[in-house]
């Protein structure tokens, strides 16, 4: 199958047959597909896979590409290591 | 426990636009600091090694790289002092406007009374059966490779995209000694400016228009690619497929706004094609739906560096005067919108000029 060769999200590995698979399963919304598949939700949090998932999506639908919505936002918007956070405002030598 | 750190205005992004806005805010009196994740000013210009056009108020006739230094130059000439934090990224905007931002593994906050956004776009990705082979890049990646870094990244390359960046980083490889074994064009014209184009067509590289990538092959890496004619409702063409042998495919097949941050703080959004995707929804004063945060350059919706540093001048005019630094407000705003104007104008600028309409409904420049 072409599909398993197409990759949509790098960052977790998935492809254009690992979404069309929960599309055809009745899986239609962006936030559920992000949750099942991490699509998104990896290194570079979703700046190469959005794009072509919410296409996708409003392909097989019928929607608008607006109708489609969008997944949240939420910081920090890069990976970051845990003592960084541990370290806000705080002089103390690090862990 | 410290006291939160302030400033009047954060403006996050070093590039064309972030410079422009940081040192037009500076000079009406507000008190500015520049955010950049990168070790050095300057963004993505750091690697345009090509001549700029426009007129000599947007740097026409300088190379990209130069422009920088220039804009540097009149960052430390004041009046004002800009507070220049470099290596350091706004990882999060929280509800009560703290900016947190990363730096050396450590994160540290901020409380700015304005923002700027001015991060500027990422590569779009494009499916297609193996996208994913090591050899298989983004245009704007190979041109940091070569000019940023002085890496090949390989020995024969097709070029996915005809816009200026696909032609540019194409004329940029061949500068490099890599061969470009062609450039593909969905579209069916060229989207590119004709000086570009006509620089590769003499160099001896084809430009395929109406023609796509099918799938790109290889064991361990990129060995080759199928490309195939598209028909006028841009379908494959059964029959037409062509296998090319190298060893990079680059793709330039359009850039996103960089806009994490202006979603996390709910600035409204709006989808337009023309300028990238979704672009925040912001006024004449590049103003945002949430009144103390603006916008500047490809943030606000993919164009050129030319209209990024004015887009850049525009916000940090407007930034500051809503601080009350308002000094000549009227007359520089009428300034930089006429040059906004001019470099819009003409074939070149139709697309963006289609894209505002939708987004700011078409509002005369003038009012």
């Amino acid at each position: 199958m072409e599909d398993e060769k197409i990759i949509i999200c790098r960052c977790e590995d998935q492809t254009l047959s690992d979404i069309r698979k929960k599309i055809n399963y009745g899986i239609t919304s962006i936030e559920e597909i992000k949750r099942l598949t991490r699509c998104g939700m990896g290194p570079c949090q979703g700046r190469t896979c959005r794009d072509l998932l919410i296409k996708e999506i409003a392909a097989a639908t019928g929607q608008s590409i607006e109708d489609v919505g969008m997944t949240t936002f939420r910081p920090p918007v890069k990976p970051i290591k845990l003592k960084s956070m541990l370290g806000v405002d705080d002089d103390e030598k690090e862990c | 426990m410290k006291s939160l750190r302030k400033t009047e205005l954060a403006v996050i992004g070093g590039g064309p636009a972030g410079l422009s806005s940081a040192i037009t805010a500076m000079r009406q009196g507000a008190e500015v600091t520049l955010i950049d994740r990168d070790p050095v000013l300057g963004g993505q210009l750091i690697k345009q090694t090509h001549m700029f056009f426009g007129s000599k108020d947007q740097f026409a006739s300088i190379r990209g790289i130069d422009i920088p230094s220039e804009l540097i130059k009149a960052l430390e000439e004041g009046p004002g002092k800009v507070k220049v934090e470099l290596g350091t990224t706004v990882i999060g905007y929280y509800d009560d406007g703290v900016i947190l931002m990363e730096k050396d593994n450590r994160a540290t906050t901020l409380l700015p009374q304005r923002i700027i956004v001015a991060t500027g776009a990422a590569e779009k990705m494009l499916p297609f059966p193996g996208n994913d082979l090591p050899g298989v890049y983004g245009a704007g990646a190979v041109q940091t490779l070569m000019n940023v870094y002085g890496i090949k990244p390989g020995k024969r390359v097709l070029m996915v995209g005809a816009g200026n960046i696909g032609l540019i980083v194409s004329y940029q490889l061949l500068q490099a000694g890599v061969e470009v074994v062609a450039i593909i064009e969905a579209a069916p014209h060229i989207g590119g400016y004709l000086v570009h184009a006509s620089k590769v067509r003499r160099a001896g590289v084809p430009i395929y228009t109406s023609c796509s990538i099918k799938e790109a092959f290889g064991r361990e890496s990129v060995e080759g690619a199928v490309i195939c004619r598209l028909d006028e409702n841009w379908q494959p063409l059964p029959g037409t497929e062509k296998t090319l042998e190298l060893d990079v495919i680059c793709l330039a097949v359009g850039l996103s706004p960089l806009t994490e941050l202006l979603w996390q703080a709910g600035c409204k959004h709006k989808y337009v094609p023309e300028l990238g995707g979704y672009v925040p929804v912001r006024n004449e004063k590049m103003q945002t739906s949430i009144p103390y945060i603006y916008v500047a350059g490809d943030a606000a919706g993919v164009e050129e560096a030319s209209s990024a540093m004015i887009e850049g001048k525009l916000a940090g005019l407007f930034a500051a005067a809503s601080l009350g630094y308002d000094h000549d407000l009227e007359s520089l705003a009428a300034t930089y919108r006429k040059e906004l104007e001019e470099l819009r104008s003409g074939e070149a600028g139709s697309k963006i000029r289609q894209g505002l309409a939708k987004l700011i409904g078409g509002v005369s420049v003038a009012s």
